[in-house]
């Protein structure tokens, strides 16, 4: 498995039987396609899916958040936007899945701006980390080397104190009162390498291999 | 429903300096004959309010890219490259605003609200200038009503009497935006005779246009 792979498969671990996710672009919208058949996970998409589906080459007028060409599962629903973030940030999602340019010890997250190089925006990202019962971050430890789980965020935030989980390609973190901690290694790489490679303090007790890898 | 326009009886209503928004979700939905219209009509310094900044070549991003657009009000620009590179020349200005939070601001408007108290941008820079107001122990950001001139529909499915349902997921914003304007002008995907009364997404009263094909003007 690649980077990426490791990450959406250790995720999918995560979602229960009934949930209700909301899946953001990139790395977490690959989590769909390691949800155990025996689970019964409801996607939603924020532009207006309640049980959406795999990707199509059909031809409809359904799209998914990123603007794809997607299918509706039998028993969904269409809605629209003032439903759809009625659904978010009224607290009925049990878990999203976002990616981020940068993720803190305290949960603060930074995913939408980096000022004077690029301004894409936050689309529905502000609303379904203020919403959602359990957030989960999910993307590559470093970029050039650099630790993108840091002490404090220096990107401008999309929500401080939001996210509840980190997923990586080298660990699994848990943001808790008392810090951030360490709860899964994979397998490939040792808790030092991971407390190398991390800028944010880590909180080491009981850290177990990576599950689902 | 005041009744059926035609393209040039459309491009007549419109002014520079308008607000207009526009729905559709990454141009899903999106009324792309009146975009053009609009373009052709050459009117300029809009306010525009859409989702995003669409494409190059498509949606609201036509209007961009022709330079008619003097702001922008989306919570997404990342598709239209365009919309940043005239962002840092200082020839168009973006308020970007989170998702969830667009549509409550139009929703606020079309309901007759003073605008809607949430918890979306607490402790970001989209806080900057807004009052935050304690309810019941928790804080929220006051975000205002948003109105627009004119709201230009798409992905509609009409019937003869001027209600509307929507085809799959180009429902998006345009309910809503079919709620918070002073002129709403509507693009059919599809017309039928008569929507059941218990499928009507937008009543008639909400609706003053609907675009007419060409082959009948």
């Amino acid at each position: 498995m690649n980077e990426k792979e490791i990450i959406a498969s250790r995720i999918a671990l995560e979602l229960k039987d009934g949930d209700l996710v909301n899946l953001g672009i990139g790395i977490p919208t690959l989590v769909a396609d390691y949800v155990p058949k025996d689970k019964l996970v409801t996607f939603q998409a924020e532009n207006g899916i309640i049980g959406l589906g795999p990707l199509t080459d059909e031809e409809t007028n359904i799209v998914n958040a990123g603007g794809m060409k997607a299918t509706i599962l039998i028993g969904g629903a269409f809605i629209d936007s003032i439903t759809s973030f009625t659904f978010i940030r009224g607290g009925h999602i049990d878990v999203t899945v976002l990616g981020a340019l940068e993720v803190d010890q305290e949960g603060s997250i930074a995913s939408w701006i980096i000022p004077g190089k690029k301004v894409p925006g936050m689309g529905g990202a502000m609303d379904l980390v203020t919403g959602a019962k359990k957030v989960i971050i999910a993307l590559t430890h470093t970029n050039k080397g650099q630790s993108k789980v840091l002490r404090k965020c220096r990107l401008p935030l999309t929500a401080a104190h939001q996210a509840n989980m980190i997923v990586t390609e080298m660990a699994v973190m848990r943001v808790e009162k008392d810090g951030l901690h360490l709860l899964e290694v994979h397998p490939d790489y040792t808790i030092e390498d991971v407390v190398n490679a991390t800028e944010a303090d880590l909180i080491i007790n009981n850290v177990e291999r990576m599950k689902g890898v | 429903m005041r009744g059926y326009i035609t393209k040039n009886q459309f491009i007549d209503l419109l002014k520079d300096g308008m607000s207009v928004s526009v729905g559709g979700f990454l141009t899903n939905g999106t009324p792309e004959k009146l975009i053009d219209y609009v373009v052709e009509s050459k009117v300029k310094d809009l306010t525009i309010i859409c989702n995003d900044g669409g494409y190059e070549d498509k949606g609201v991003g036509k209007l961009i890219v022709n330079n008619q657009v003097k702001r922008l009000i989306a919570s997404h620009i990342g598709t239209n490259p365009y919309v940043g590179k005239l962002m840092q020349e200082g020839h168009i200005e973006v308020e970007l605003v989170p998702q969830g939070t667009l549509a409550e601001r139009i929703r606020s408007y079309g309901a007759g609200l003073g605008g809607v108290l949430t918890p979306t941008g607490l402790d970001t820079i989209v806080e900057e200038g807004k009052r935050i107001i304690e309810v019941q122990g928790n804080k929220y950001l006051l975000e205002e009503p948003l109105r627009a001139d004119l709201a230009l529909i798409g992905g509609a499915i009409n019937d003869k009497y001027g209600n509307l349902k929507y085809s799959q997921t180009m429902r998006n914003f345009n309910p809503v935006m079919a709620t918070a304007a002073d002129l709403v002008v509507v693009e059919p995907f599809e017309s039928v005779d008569v929507i059941d009364p218990e499928n009507v997404i937008t009543p008639y009263p909400f609706v003053d246009y609907i675009l007419v094909g060409e082959d009948n003007e």
